[in-house]
């Protein structure tokens, strides 16, 4: 469906596609997505087209979303759980004036949720989709310099170094150090990167109703994880995986104690505040 | 007595041959190269066994084709040519030709089956991981998922190979050649594998060290009946360790026997020189 603008005097020109992409553009990517869902954790290489964003602000999150995008779908945007900041703005401005589709804050009303490192308190259902902006696709990249080595670490199951990698940090450091990107193992198969999220969310990628998509437009990779698929951080016996801890914390908005937290330093440089992360979600426990 | 380990034929060929040197077989090469299509031929047609708790040496000149030998073995290089096969201990495997496995299989079989120390510690260890780090990692690979359980077997590798457990968090980096070669020899040992390949291993290290080192291996071939192939250059470690011999020249085997009998009363001219000229 083309988007058409009226000038003063006469209909111009189409300008674009419904939804910025052309169709042979969406076609290739919805074929990826499809690979990508088919084999979970596997990160299928895609023609990353140029956008009128910056490779490395969400290009890869915002090409599967215009993919997917209906006339029907309500959007969210949010960037770090916020829905106000600059990048989760102009991504929203940007895919509303292609689309005209509704845009919203509140998680349980989207369709299509697009995040930047960041899942929503809130849990999602069957029906939604959550695409995540990634910028190092490559979880192996932290021991493995050569893209060509990683694959081939992936195609024979190779994750001894990944493994031992963690195993150092433990012997040296007591625990894993990694705060945010967290190696997950899915599917009992691939290991992958979560994209930037903190541990708090890893969790919530385990056997989830809802379809998660990874899209990483710099490093042309998309990956998936399908619904009710087995989402497992990597975690030794006697060191289990743990999340970040707030005990004795509060946001100081809504008094939430069970949030991701962020937390602010006053400019007296002493004082720290803590705030929800997920500002929807903190916004609709004031109203109630 | 079956052989744990049967090679038939096995070649490498270094460049895209031609009617010539497949035909003369190596006949008319000019050491290990062909004069038409300038083909080198690491390996030709090597065959051997090795049996059970058998140490077979490995002797030649370099760039007579011992360590390409190894590598081939060890699934570094692919053969182009030959057959390797692999008896399971218990019976229970079928033998089968391991050079036609596909990628994942042979990564499988490398870390279950076999135990490489090289003769540089850079090839066989991660220099900026600790040292139990490095044996913890075919563990790791294996699918060992208790960190506890991981440094008691790691010390205990480590306290064989005469490591004090003190630097057990340190990385090798800051070891001696020495102590570098016997990490390198309880990282090869982690997996409790069946065969162990020596690839020149006390080549570099001083008389004292290498006297250690050597009494170690044989130490270690003895308690856990290990099978061995020890590739070196130099008579004496071969006359301490191995029961067999073979002798490689230009690729291919000159000449196979007893230690004893290969050193003693050498048959092969190129062997008698070998034997003679040693110091």
């Amino acid at each position: 469906m083309p988007i058409v603008e009226k000038s003063k005097k006469q209909t111009r020109q189409i300008l674009y596609n419904f939804a910025f992409l052309d169709d042979v553009a969406k076609r290739e990517i919805r074929r990826k997505i499809l690979k990508a869902v088919a084999v979970p954790g596997y990160q299928v290489p895609f023609g990353s087209r140029e956008m009128p964003i910056a490779r490395g602000w969400g290009t890869g999150g915002l090409q599967i979303t215009l993919s997917l995008i209906e006339p029907s779908d309500t959007l969210k945007v949010i960037d770090q759980g916020c829905d106000y900041s600059v990048n989760a703005v102009n991504i929203k401005k940007f895919v509303q004036a292609v689309t005209g589709v509704r845009i919203t804050t509140d998680t349980t009303e989207a369709t299509l949720i697009q995040t930047r490192h960041r899942i929503p308190e809130e849990p999602m259902t069957e029906d939604q989709i959550l695409v995540l902006q990634v910028p190092y696709p490559e979880a192996l990249r932290e021991v493995e310099p050569s893209e060509q080595k990683t694959r081939a670490m992936h195609a024979e199951g190779d994750y001894g170094r990944m493994w031992l990698f963690l195993y150092e940090d433990i012997i040296h450091y007591g625990e894993v150090r990694l705060s945010y990107r967290y190696p997950v193992l899915v599917n009992n198969k691939y290991i992958m990167d979560p994209s930037p999220i903190p541990r708090w969310d890893v969790p919530k990628l385990n056997m989830a109703r809802t379809l998660f998509l990874f899209g990483a437009g710099r490093e042309k990779r998309i990956y998936a994880v399908p619904p009710y698929t087995s989402v497992e951080p990597l975690q030794f016996e006697d060191h289990p995986f743990r999340v970040e801890s707030f005990a004795g914390k509060r946001c100081e908005r809504c008094g939430a104690e069970d949030t991701y937290l962020d937390e602010i330093i006053a400019e007296d440089g002493v004082t720290r505040h803590y705030y929800c992360s997920d500002t929807s979600f903190c916004d609709k426990r004031r109203r109630t | 007595m079956k052989p744990l380990l049967k090679v038939s034929r096995l070649s490498k060929r270094y460049g895209n041959g031609c009617l010539f040197c497949a035909n003369e077989n190596g006949a008319g090469l000019v050491g290990n190269q062909c004069p038409h299509c300038k083909s080198v031929f690491a390996c030709r047609d090597v065959s051997f066994d090795l049996f059970p708790d058998e140490v077979l040496g490995i002797v030649g000149e370099s760039g007579s084709g011992k360590s390409t030998l190894v590598r081939l073995l060890h699934f570094e290089e692919e053969a182009t040519g030959g057959e390797v096969f692999l008896n399971a201990s218990t019976g229970e495997e079928k033998s089968q030709n391991v050079l036609a496995l596909g990628p994942f299989a042979k990564r499988q079989l490398r870390n279950r089956k076999f135990g490489i120390v090289y003769q540089n510690p850079q090839m066989g260890l991660r220099m900026d991981v600790s040292a139990g780090g490095n044996v913890a990692e075919k563990l790791l690979a294996a699918g060992w998922r208790n960190v506890g359980l991981i440094r008691e077997r790691a010390g205990e590798l480590l306290k064989k190979t005469e490591i004090p457990l003190s630097r057990m968090d340190e990385a090798p980096r800051n070891f001696s050649g020495g102590m570098q070669q016997r990490v390198q020899i309880a990282k090869a040992l982690s997996n409790k594998p069946r065969i162990l390949l020596l690839d020149e291993v006390t080549t570099g290290l001083d008389l004292s060290v290498q006297a250690r080192v050597l009494d170690l291996i044989k130490n270690l071939q003895r308690e856990l009946k290990l099978s061995a192939l020890v590739v070196s250059h130099d008579l004496g470690v071969i006359r301490l360790l191995c029961h067999r011999t073979i002798v490689m020249r230009y690729g291919r085997v000159v000449e196979s026997g007893l230690t004893d009998q290969i050193l003693e009363d050498p048959q092969h001219p190129y062997t008698q020189l070998l034997v003679s000229s040693r110091l």
